[in-house]
């Protein structure tokens, strides 16, 4: 029975899940794409620029995921080489900027609020797109976080190399497009600045 | 170690087994939580038929409001309560009739009712899988639905009622609790139904896209693929590409309503008080949401064309006229239903030269639309129907395609629509072409493939009775109200025979109300058709139908993994049916050309060299043969 199943790679393998990733990307590229769409829309239409100078907070945000970014991938090749130890370090340290990234963002909403006088219930409804853009990209990095943390469980209880990859195939597609996810509303932000 | 890794069904369990048979079944896995793609199916039909019970209830609740504009009935105070003191439905509660007979139709029964169903019970049957790519998701999905549907139906016991504004919920009234009744507590609820229902349906389409792309048998091109499976995947296609949009516009919703936030809301005087908001957009909710909604038309539809295409070829043992034509009139639908959405906003103060452009695009909507109509009309021509229910619900949808599809033409006119716009015009137009086409679509797909679903029969008798009643009585409730568009009669009004010009229009009121109810009491023979069918209905063979394509390969009695041995390999595409020359009047796709020399033809071997040598020579030893005798 093993034998055939064998043969026919469409039974209950990865390689579909992993498309499943794929999509579900598509479908959060294009909620980005209809929040920034809202925006000019509405800036475009009401005449309502956003006219914030973009705390440098956001910098250091960008330089974090950046970094993180590198450091999963460290982690994968390490997967590919079954270095457990070294996969786990990278892991916590991917972990560790997951984190400092959601902190750093935090923090830039306070500068913003605080400091800048800028605010989610802004009468111009511009600046209010500043949270929300950045709002919903921080509850994908929470799930994002999450992911992370099964993966690495997942290496401590030893679950075998190729469901060890694959996992690491789903946290690296979902962490590396949040990634992009937010040099593309950082740049739309710099772009709209004015 | 990694082929047990590799085969362990993923999330819920990590029992070490391989093999496809479950003989540990519980009846909540069963039953309830189960990851079987044809359970949840099933889940899906009956919780969206049960769904659809309770709209139409709703729709004859306004209907003989209606109809009855004066008259109390004491029952309706029993019934309804507060929502109907006096005896008669209060302005509210019409209101919120209205809003949520169209979101449960909409969304509940013709989104998930509909491509839940068929898409869960026909992808791994018809492209040969064994489950869907993630069952532990399938699962989740229909859960979502489920508390999607229980939250929604739940707006109907808080104080305040349902929602009210339509099921377009267009701000400022959706943003505004205090703006009425309707917009407080049952908006709330309304808008975490919607959250729920679109995780649900994403989390489906992802599946059924991922299924229909990874895990076909073998020898199942996409040029092979039965038109229910187009459909769907393309459905599920638009749904992935549209539902986040419509997320999106719903999470700004939120936060004008709930965090002082101004996206939508500007200059508004609430019971004499002005409030804080300023520079919002109401027409940029709108934008957001006819991005979603009216490519949501076209989820609603293409399920039913598909499955109408597959059951008009089975019923008429005939190829599908122009196959090709139709698998790219699907396409052509699916870009284009994305550049059509101003349509929906002609009289929002759109510039008129926009308006021009969606226009066009629009109209242009009516090319692959008529390609597939002729197409159904040409497989029928001189075909040897089978009057079956499922033949006549086919035929039925491709009816009310047309009926309804023609005064698409007038209402994508932006000239046009200045008048005809939220009129009974409307309403008269999307009931019939998205509405009861639709309907008609999925009663079809229930009559085909419940043998497969239940392994029983239906009763045919009863079958006809409801088709006949159904789709009488939807042309006598609907066709009126295109000549009450005609004369401005509004929609959504609660009392418009009040108005000394339309006074007239209340005995038709009345008619359609009679007719409504006489089509609502149809649907008591299909239910209990249904219900008893389950139960005690003549059981089926393998393939009732006659039919080529892969689900009626698979043994009546349902197993996990649904075949028994290796999945069949499919050698041709799934309508030769009536082909010159073989044995029967169907070939199912299992059937290699090698079996059928006497009904090959040369344009079976495009591709095959090999096998066009074998027919030529096949073909002159027989003809040699014929020189001997």
């Amino acid at each position: 029975m093993m034998a055939s199943i064998q043969k026919n790679p469409d039974r209950l393998d990865f390689e579909p899940k992993k498309f499943n990733m794929w999509i579900f990307i598509f479908t959060s590229f294009m909620f980005f794409a209809a929040l920034t769409s809202g925006f000019i829309v509405y800036s475009g239409g009401k005449g309502h620029g956003l006219n914030v100078i973009m705390p440098s907070a956001f910098m250091y945000s960008t330089a974090v995921i950046i970094l993180s970014s590198g450091t999963l991938f460290l982690a994968q090749r390490a997967v590919k080489r079954s270095q457990i130890g070294a996969q786990q370090l990278y892991l916590w340290l991917t972990f560790a900027l997951g984190v400092a990234f959601f902190v750093i963002q935090v923090y830039a909403w306070s500068v913003l609020t605080y400091k800048m006088n800028v605010y989610l219930t802004d009468p111009n409804a511009s600046r209010s797109f500043l949270y929300i853009f950045t709002g919903s990209h921080l509850l994908h990095i929470i799930a994002a976080i999450l992911l992370l943390l099964s993966t690495l469980w997942g290496t401590y209880r030893k679950v075998p190399q190729a469901r060890n990859l694959y996992k690491m195939q789903m946290t690296s597609i979902f962490w590396h497009f949040l990634g992009i996810i937010w040099i593309y509303l950082y740049v739309f932000l710099l772009l709209n600045q004015n | 170690m990694s082929t047990v890794a590799v085969h362990d069904h993923g999330v819920a369990h990590h029992d070490e087994h391989g093999h496809e048979h479950h003989h540990n079944e519980t009846f909540v896995s069963k039953y309830i939580f189960s990851m079987d793609h044809k359970m949840i199916g099933k889940q899906f039909l009956i919780t969206g038929i049960t769904m659809a019970v309770i709209a139409m209830i709703l729709s004859i609740l306004f209907r003989i409001q209606l109809a009855y504009p004066d008259k109390t009935f004491p029952l309706l105070t029993t019934l309804l309560g507060h929502f109907a003191p006096n005896g008669r439905i209060s302005t509210e509660f019409y209101l919120s009739l209205v809003t949520i007979h169209g979101t449960i139709m909409v969304f509940f029964v013709l989104t998930a009712g509909l491509s839940g169903t068929f898409a869960n019970l026909l992808i791994p049957l018809q492209i040969g899988a064994r489950d869907m790519a993630s069952p532990f998701m399938n699962m989740l999905s229909y859960w979502f639905f489920f508390l999607a549907s229980v939250v929604m139906l739940s707006s109907f016991f808080v104080q305040s009622g349902p929602a009210s504004g339509g099921w377009t919920i267009y701000p400022p009234l959706s943003a505004l609790p205090k703006a009425m009744p309707g917009s407080g507590e049952g908006m709330t609820l309304w808008l975490i139904s919607m959250v729920l229902f679109v995780a649900s349906s994403l989390m489906g389409g992802i599946n059924y896209v991922s299924t229909i792309l990874n895990m076909r048998t073998k020898g199942m091109d996409l040029w092979k693929m039965p038109l229910t499976i187009w459909a769907l995947f393309l459905t599920a296609v638009l749904g992935i590409l549209a539902f986040p949009v419509l997320v999106a516009g719903v999470v700004l919703l939120i936060f004008d309503r709930s965090f002082g936030t101004s996206f939508y809301l500007s200059d508004i005087v609430l019971n004499g008080v002005q409030q804080p908001y300023e520079g919002g957009s109401p027409i940029l909710f709108q934008h957001l949401f006819w991005f979603l909604g009216h490519p949501e038309v076209y989820i609603v539809i293409m399920p039913a064309m598909g499955i109408s295409s597959e059951i008009m070829s089975v019923n008429s043992r005939k190829p599908i006229f122009g196959y090709h034509a139709m698998v790219y009139s699907l396409i052509g639908i699916t870009v284009l239903s994305f550049i059509v959405w101003g349509h929906h906003m002609f009289v929002t103060g759109m510039n008129p030269f926009l308006g021009g452009v969606f226009m066009i695009t629009t109209l242009i909507i009516a090319v692959p639309s008529a390609v597939k109509t002729f197409n159904w009309l040409a497989t029928l021509w001189r075909g040897n129907i089978r009057f079956t229910p499922a033949m006549l619900f086919a035929i039925g949808m491709v009816s009310f395609f047309i009926s309804g599809g023609l005064t698409g033409i007038f209402l994508g006119n932006a000239a046009l629509d200045i008048n005809l716009h939220d009129t009974y015009f409307v309403v008269a137009h999307f009931h019939l072409v998205m509405g009861s086409a639709a309907i008609f679509g999925m009663l079809a797909g229930v009559y085909h493939w419940f043998p497969k679903m239940f392994g029983r029969l239906m009763d045919e008798k009863l079958g006809y009775l409801h088709f006949w009643l159904t789709f009488i009585g939807a042309y006598l409730v609907f066709f009126p109200m295109h000549f009450m568009g005609l004369d401005g009669v509004p929609r959504r009004y609660y009392a418009f025979t009040e108005f000394a010009s339309m006074q007239k229009w209340l005995t038709i009121n009345t008619f359609i109300t009679w007719a409504a109810i006489m089509a609502a009491l149809a649907q008591v023979a299909f239910l209990y058709n249904f219900v008893v069918s389950i139960f005690a209905g003549k059981k089926t063979t393998q393939n009732p139908w006659e039919s080529n394509t892969l689900e009626w390969t698979t043994p009546v009695e349902h197993l996990h993994g649904n075949w028994p041995g290796e999945i069949p390999t499919v050698y041709r595409w799934p309508y030769d049916y009536s082909k010159p020359g073989a044995e029967e009047d169907f070939i199912p796709q299992t059937v290699p050309f090698s079996q059928t020399m006497s009904s090959n033809l040369p344009h079976d071997f495009e591709d095959n060299p090999a096998g066009l040598a074998e027919l030529n020579r096949f073909k002159s030893t027989l003809k040699a043969e014929e020189k001997v005798k």
